[in-house]
């Protein structure tokens, strides 16, 4: 289960870059960490950090009222293809751990969207122009409002529209994750298909003699 | 009804519902889980208060932090674990396997090993099966014709409780070996040399099966080194037919159908063939008798050459990414534009890992190293894929031949494929490596991997550089 998401207004963290990866996002070294809670404090740690672990000075989460302890900021407004790279799921988790449940882009990488999704952050892909503008307005401290029923994202005195598949929409608003929606929807499915495989290849079903 | 590829066929049979946007949910009938992937997953069930819904189909073991030597004499590893990171990894895996009854290949027992290994050993991996695992390389059980996935750690936690998943098809594409190969050309160069012609993403949104008489030829360890570096093409799925050899390998397996089931067993599994006439997005055919000994001299798989080609020269090359990236992967590797591989001074050698660490690969490498010396100044090391593979390997006595070379002798595990474990290289050290990735720091921070096949690896070790087998003969 995740936190509903219906509405959701607060400020939105300026990311003007192309290719955010997943190792930028969450670097390889942590992930022996086994944890899935508190991993916001390594999200986008290089960028946030220097070698010496003190806050790099100027950069957007490192700043009012865009710090993770501010807890304002809901938006991540980034550039193209935002999450390629490495499947790490640690990506999505360490966004989430900052606050985070919308992020908008001009594209994201597949396994990324495909993560967000099965975590509650709502990934929304928009043109580069739109992208441009909001941008700004994030940058500006301009307050974003999202309306998740109505599909619809506003800033300022304007309103964009966004895609989203009616299903996910669904597990989204009702805090259900892959596996609950599955449970939800499909528990007979699955009931009958293993009594039709059980018939058929009943060796898979065997216990060990 | 139209004629049908194996992996269709075993799409179709898996779906449990179709689903919107041309996805299915698919049944999944085996799950592999290893520390480091599955302890979120495992959080996952516990916060929701979820069971697994078929604990049988599930198989744990710890083989990516574990290392590879024993404090003691007679090998136990339990409980001499150095490293707190991954003592505690194991210990949680352990307590997850236990309170969610999943069965579990204990470290030290006689089936612990690395997942890709394991399963295929056991008999947990069977043909017609879908199988998954928090591993990338889940591609290698398609050599048994499974349809084998690497999956993320949500995906996990909802295998466990609904032991189903949704998934979207790939293509199709068939690529067919033909010809004669030498002797000392195994399935390792082929692979590589595959991932060289088409890139690293050159078999993405694919799933590959493998046809014609080489693959029919192959051993069971061979094909399963074809699938396992599928993934290093992008491809998520490896496939060959199952055939005599397949039921060959599997009849007698602890977990493979016994009796009746086992008559009722092989007759679905000879079903599993591509149709005649059944049509791929895709087809390659590739002619093994052009294939030398392959070494990856770069930072990504498909920047491999046979061993006595010249390195490309970056300077040829047009502006543009290539050409960024061989500049960068020269650099990287110490290398310079137009030398060839063979030569090139090593400091270490890895014979193992899921790609490589079965008991054919090590009876390779053994012919090689028999009789002859590990180089001066060479660290070599020979860790078996599985605690039964090892047992394989002593029976045979393959350890007395590595060990009177100079090579150590390890307990079974990742080791030196991945830098999670106290196996690793030291920046600038350079390693003949057996294993699938020779990314940037994959070994360690720093550290220079060359891929290769185990008869290469061990040639290498014993040559003190990277050599021909060929010229060395085995
Ligand atoms: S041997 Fe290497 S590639 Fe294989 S499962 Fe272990 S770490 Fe992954």
């Amino acid at each position: 289960m995740t936190q509903p998401l219906t509405t959701l207004s607060g400020h939105a963290i300026a990311m003007p870059e192309e290719n955010i990866d997943t190792d930028i996002i969450f670097p390889a070294r942590f992930l022996l960490i086994t944890a899935k809670a508190g991993l916001g404090r390594y999200a986008f740690h290089d960028r946030r950090f220097d070698a010496s672990g003190a806050p790099v000075e100027g950069y957007v989460l490192n700043r009012a009222p865009f710090r993770p302890e501010d807890e304002a900021a809901p938006f991540i407004v980034a550039g193209a293809n935002f999450g390629s790279g490495s499947s790490r799921e640690q990506a999505v988790w360490a966004i989430a751990g900052l606050g985070v449940r919308c992020i908008i882009a001009t594209g994201f990488g597949e396994i990324f969207h495909a993560n967000c999704q099965r975590n509650g952050i709502l990934p929304i892909t928009l043109p580069a122009d739109v992208v441009a503008g909001l941008m700004e307005a994030a940058e500006g401290q301009q307050r974003f409002a999202l309306d998740l029923d109505a599909q619809s994202l506003t800033v300022g005195n304007q309103t964009f529209t966004f895609d989203i598949a009616e299903e996910r929409k669904l597990s989204l608003m009702n805090g259900w994750d892959e596996t609950g929606l599955l449970l939800h929807q499909y528990a007979d499915a699955i009931t009958a298909f293993e009594t039709r495989q059980q018939a058929m290849c009943p060796w898979l079903y065997a216990k060990e003699d | 009804m139209t004629a049908q590829t194996l992996y269709q066929k075993l799409w179709a049979a898996h779906v449990v519902a179709d689903l919107p946007g041309g996805e299915a949910l698919l049944y999944i009938d085996r799950h592999i889980v290893h520390e480091v992937s599955s302890p979120q997953a495992f959080v996952s069930m516990r916060e929701s208060g979820r069971k697994l819904r078929r604990p049988e189909t599930h198989l744990g073991v710890a083989d990516h932090a574990v290392p590879t030597r024993s404090p003691r004499a007679d090998g136990v590893r339990h409980g001499t674990i150095e490293d707190a990171q991954a003592a505690a990894q194991i210990a949680e895996l352990e307590a997850n396997v236990r309170d969610f009854a999943v069965p579990y290949a204990e470290l030290d027992g006689p089936e612990q090993g690395i997942v890709h290994v394991i399963g295929p050993e056991s008999g947990f991996t069977l043909p017609g099966t879908t199988i998954v695992c928090g591993d990338s390389h889940t591609t290698t059980h398609g050599a048994f014709g499974a349809l084998a996935f690497g999956i993320g750690a949500s995906e996990q936690g909802t295998v466990m409780a609904a032991q189903a998943l949704r998934q979207k098809p790939a293509k199709t594409m068939r690529i067919a070996l033909e010809g004669q190969r030498h002797p000392l050309v195994f399935a390792k160069d082929i692979a590589l040399a595959i991932i060289a012609r088409i890139g690293a993403d050159g078999a993405a949104g694919h799933a590959v099966e493998f046809t014609g008489e080489v693959v029919r030829a192959m051993s069971m360890a061979e094909r399963m080194t074809l699938c396992n570096m599928m993934i290093e093409a992008g491809s998520r799925v490896g496939l060959v037919a199952p055939d005599a050899v397949t039921f060959a390998y599997l009849e007698g397996r602890r977990l493979a159908p016994k009796g009746e089931n086992w008559t009722k067993a092989v007759a679905y599994w000879q079903t599993l063939a591509s149709d005649e006439g059944a049509a791929y997005d895709r087809e390659l055919v590739i002619d093994v008798a052009e294939i030398a000994p392959q070494v990856s001299w770069g930072t990504t798989p498909d920047q491999t050459l046979p061993v006595d080609a010249p390195l490309p020269d970056p300077a040829a090359l047009p502006d543009g990414p290539a050409k960024r990236q061989a500049e960068k992967a020269l650099a990287y590797m110490g290398l310079a534009a137009g030398q060839t591989m063979a030569s090139v001074p090593i400091t270490h050698a890895f014979i193992g890992s899921c790609t490589n660490g079965r008991i054919e690969d090590l009876r390779a490498a053994a012919g090689v190293a028999y009789g002859r010396k590990v180089a001066a100044g060479v660290k070599a090391i020979v860790v078996p894929g599985s605690a039964a593979t090892r047992a394989a390997a002593e029976a045979e006595g393959l350890d007395k031949i590595f060990r009177e070379a100079g090579f150590e002798w390890r307990l079974a595990g990742c080791s030196m494929c991945v830098a999670m474990n106290d196996d690793r290289l030291a920046v600038g050290e350079r390693c003949a490596s057996t294993s699938n990735r020779n990314f940037e720091g994959r070994q360690g921070p720093g550290g220079r991997t060359h891929l290769m096949s185990p008869a290469m690896a061990a040639a290498a070790a014993i040559c003190g550089h990277i050599a021909d087998v060929r010229s060395l003969g085995a």
